[in-house]
C-alpha cells in the first residue's frame, strides 16, 4: 500500500497513554464495547494527538478537552449511552453550540457565544458522541481551500504544503490526521464532498431537508446542508442514522421517514445503472490521474455487474454561473444581520451616523472573500440587475433540476470526479477567486437541484507524496440509503479506506 | 455585454448598498475581480429561459404551518449577552457625532 499506514497498526506514544490508533466509529465502538480501551482513554489519546499534530495541521479553532473527558467519563460510567457512545467527533465551527465559541472562522464572530445548540449538535450528544472541538473553515463557509479563515489556513495531512479543500477543510483534515473518529461539516456547493475527496475520506451531502439546519449559521439558505465525514461508508451511515430527520425548528426539513442507513448497507444493488454525463467529458479540465482513477472505479463497478449508461445534463456549463449568482444573493441577505449592534464585531472608530457604524463594523469584521460575495449578491439583487441575474439564475435552477430528473429516469446514480484536480498548493489559487470557483464544476449542481451527493476515495496520485482522489456519486433526493449501498459496493471491493497519511510528528 | 463589467464607481455604489466601508485604493482591484466574476456569470444570458418558472428552492415544500402557540423564547440576558454594548433591556449604540441625546440612545 505504498507509504500509507494501516488503521490499527499505528501507535502514538505520548507519555500519558499508548493505545493503538483508533480513528473510526466502528473501531471505537468495538474497542469500547470489548473494554480494550475506555472512552476516557480513547478521548485522551485523541486529545494528545491533537496536541502533537494540530500545530502543523491547524484543523481546530477550539478544543474542548475537559468537556470531552467529562462526556467520555459519563460513557464509561454508564450514565450516557447511544449509537455513538464514546466516539470522539469534531464539528465545523459554523454549528452553534451553547458551550464554547461559534466563530465561522470570522473576525466578525471571533468572540461569539451562541445562546443555543444546533439540532445536529443536540442529536450527536444525545447519541453519546464525545465532541472534541470545533474545526476551521473558510470564513462563513465561503471557499474551497480553508485558506479564507481569520484564524489561519488549515493544511492537508497528506501533504502539508497543500490545502485540505473547503470549506469544511478543518473537519476533513482533523479526521484525515486521525485527531477524531468522525467529523461533521456543511455543504453549500461542495464543502463536504470536495474536502473529503482531497483528504481521502467519505463525505456525504444529504438531500436538502434531510438534516435540520437549525443552528447552522446561514450562508445560502436554499443550498446549505449539514453532513458527515468518515473514513468508511459505514461510519457515514452511522452518523446519518443519528443526524437525519425532520425538525420542528427547521421548516425546510422534510418529514420523509428516515431509513436505518446501516441495515441494508451490505446489500449490493442488483441491476445497478450508473449514469455517465456526456457533458462532463467536454473541456472540464480534469487532471489525467483523476480521470484515470475514476475510470478504474467505473471498471470495478462494471465487474460487479453494473451497467454504464450515457446521460445528458444539458445545462452543466451554466451550473457554476447560476451557483455564483444564487449563493451570493442569499449570502448578501443572510449576512445583513451582522451590523455591529446586536452581536459580532463593532468598530471602535467613532461614527458620524449609524450607517457608518454598520459599514465600518462590517468592513473590519469580514474578510475579502466574504466581502466579494456580499458585493456580487448585492449587485445581482440591485435595481436594474435583478432580472438579468437573480431571476434568470432561478429559472436556470429549474432547468438544472429538470436535467437531473430526466437523467435519474435512466440511471440509479451519476458517477464523476468530485474535484477536477487533487489537492492544490496553498496560495496557488487564493489570488484568483474565479479560478477557485471553477473547481466547483462537479459539486455545485447537486445543491442547486437539492439532491444527494457523496464522495468516496477511488485512488491516489503517483509521486513522493500521493494525494487522494475522490469519486462523486450523485443520487436522487432522499436516495441516501441507495447511495451509501452503491458506495459500499466499491469500497468493499477496493478498500482505500485503510490508508492513512504519514505525518511528521508521528515519525518522530 | 456592458452589464457584465463593473466600474470603480459602481463598486463604490454596491459597497454603499452592502454597508461595507471601502477605501478608494481597493476600488480598482475589486472592480477587476468582480468584473471577472460578473463576466463569467454573464454566460447565463445565453440560455433560453422563456416560459421557464423560477425556482427559489428545490425541495418542493410549501406552506409549512404550525399552531400559533406562545412558546418560551430566549431569556433577555442571553439575547443581550453577545451585544457589543447593552443597557438592558436595550441594545446600545454609541453616540453619533452631530446627533442629539435621543439618537444616541
Amino acid at each position: 500500500m505504498l507509504d500509507g499506514r494501516c488503521a490499527g497498526l499505528g501507535f502514538l506514544r505520548t507519555g500519558k497513554v499508548t493505545v493503538a490508533l483508533i480513528d473510526t466509529i466502528s473501531g471505537a465502538r468495538k474497542a469500547i464495547a470489548s473494554k480494550a480501551v475506555s472512552s476516557v482513554e480513547l478521548t485522551r489519546s485523541v486529545l494528545d494527538r491533537i496536541g502533537a499534530l494540530d500545530g502543523e495541521i491547524r484543523a481546530f479553532n477550539e478544543v474542548w478537552a475537559d468537556r470531552a473527558l467529562a462526556t467520555a467519563k459519563a460513557v464509561d460510567e454508564g450514565r450516557l449511552s447511544g449509537p455513538l457512545a464514546g466516539v470522539p467527533i469534531a464539528i465545523k465551527d459554523n454549528l452553534c453550540t451553547s458551550f464554547g465559541k461559534t466563530t465561522c472562522s470570522s473576525k466578525m464572530l471571533a468572540n461569539f457565544h451562541a445562546p443555543y445548540d444546533a439540532t445536529v449538535v443536540k442529536k450527536l450528544e444525545a447519541a453519546g458522541a464525545v465532541i472534541v472541538g470545533k474545526t476551521n473553515l473558510d470564513e462563513f463557509a465561503m471557499g474551497s481551500s480553508t485558506e479564507n479563515s481569520y484564524f489561519g489556513a488549515t493544511r492537508n495531512p497528506w501533504d502539508t504544503s497543500r490545502v485540505p479543500g473547503g470549506s469544511s477543510g478543518g473537519s476533513a483534515a482533523a479526521l484525515a490526521s486521525s485527531m477524531c473518529c468522525a467529523a461533521i461539516g456543511s455543504d453549500t456547493g461542495g464543502s463536504i464532498r470536495q474536502p473529503a475527496a482531497l483528504c481521502g475520506l467519505v463525505g456525504l451531502k444529504p438531500s436538502y431537508g434531510r438534516v435540520s439546519r437549525f443552528g447552522l449559521v446561514a450562508f445560502a439558505s436554499s443550498l446549505d446542508q449539514i453532513g458527515p465525514f468518515g473514513w468508511t461508508v459505514e461510519d457515514v451511515a452511522a452518523q446519518m442514522n443519528v443526524i437525519a430527520g425532520v425538525d420542528e425548528r427547521d421548516a425546510t426539513s422534510v418529514p420523509t421517514a428516515v431509513p436505518d442507513y446501516l441495515a441494508e448497507l451490505e446489500q449490493p444493488l442488483l441491476g445497478l445503472r450508473i449514469g455517465i454525463v456526456k457533458e462532463y467529458a467536454l473541456g472540464s479540465g480534469v487532471d489525467g490521474e483523476v480521470s484515470a482513477a475514476v475510470d478504474a472505479a467505473l471498471a470495478v463497478y462494471k465487474k460487479l455487474g453494473a451497467e454504464l449508461v450515457e446521460v445528458s445534463l444539458p445545462h452543466t456549463e451554466y451550473g457554476i454561473a447560476a451557483y455564483y449568482v444564487i449563493a451570493p444573493c442569499e449570502a448578501s441577505s443572510n449576512l445583513a444581520r451582522y451590523d455591529g449592534v446586536h452581536f459580532g464585531h463593532r468598530t471602535s472608530t467613532p461614527a458620524r451616523d449609524i450607517i457608518e457604524l454598520f459599514s465600518n463594523s462590517r468592513a473590519e469584521g469580514f474578510g475579502d472573500e466574504v466581502k466579494r460575495r456580499i458585493m456580487i449578491g448585492t449587485h445581482a439583487l440591485s435595481s436594474g440587475y435583478y432580472d438579468a441575474y437573480y431571476l434568470r439564475a432561478q429559472k436556470i435552477r429549474t432547468l438544472i433540476k429538470r436535467d437531473f430528473d430526466e437523467a435519474f429516469a435512466k440511471c440509479d446514480v451519476i458517477a464523476c470526479p468530485t474535484s477536477p484536480i487533487p489537492a492544490f498548493k496553498a496560495g496557488e489559487k487564493s489570488g484568483d477567486p474565479l479560478q477557485m470557483y471553477l473547481c466547483d464544476v462537479f459539486t455545485v449542481t447537486c445543491n442547486i437541484a437539492a439532491i444527494a451527493g457523496l464522495s468516496l476515495p477511488c485512488g491516489f496520485t503517483g509521486g513522493a507524496k500521493p494525494l487522494p482522489i475522490g469519486l462523486q456519486l450523485l443520487g436522487p433526493a432522499f436516495g441516501e440509503g441507495k447511495l451509501l449501498r452503491i458506495a459500499r459496493m466499491y469500497e468493499r471491493e477496493v478498500g482505500w479506506s485503510v490508508r492513512r497519511p504519514t505525518l511528521s510528528a508521528q515519525q518522530a | 455585454m456592458s452589464q457584465n463589467s463593473i466600474t470603480p464607481d459602481e463598486v463604490r455604489h454596491v459597497a454603499k448598498l452592502a454597508r461595507l466601508a471601502l477605501p478608494d485604493e481597493k476600488l480598482a482591484e475589486l472592480s477587476g475581480q468582480l468584473g471577472a466574476i460578473l463576466g463569467y456569470i454573464g454566460k447565463l444570458s445565453e440560455v433560453d429561459v422563456s416560459g421557464v418558472e423560477a425556482m427559489a428552492h428545490a425541495s418542493g415544500l410549501v406552506n409549512v404551518l404550525r399552531e400559533d402557540e406562545v412558546r418560551p423564547s430566549l431569556p433577555l440576558e442571553k439575547v443581550l449577552a453577545n451585544a457589543p454594548e447593552a443597557d438592558p433591556p436595550y441594545f446600545k449604540v454609541p453616540k453619533v457625532l452631530g446627533g442629539d441625546e435621543d439618537s444616541a440612545g
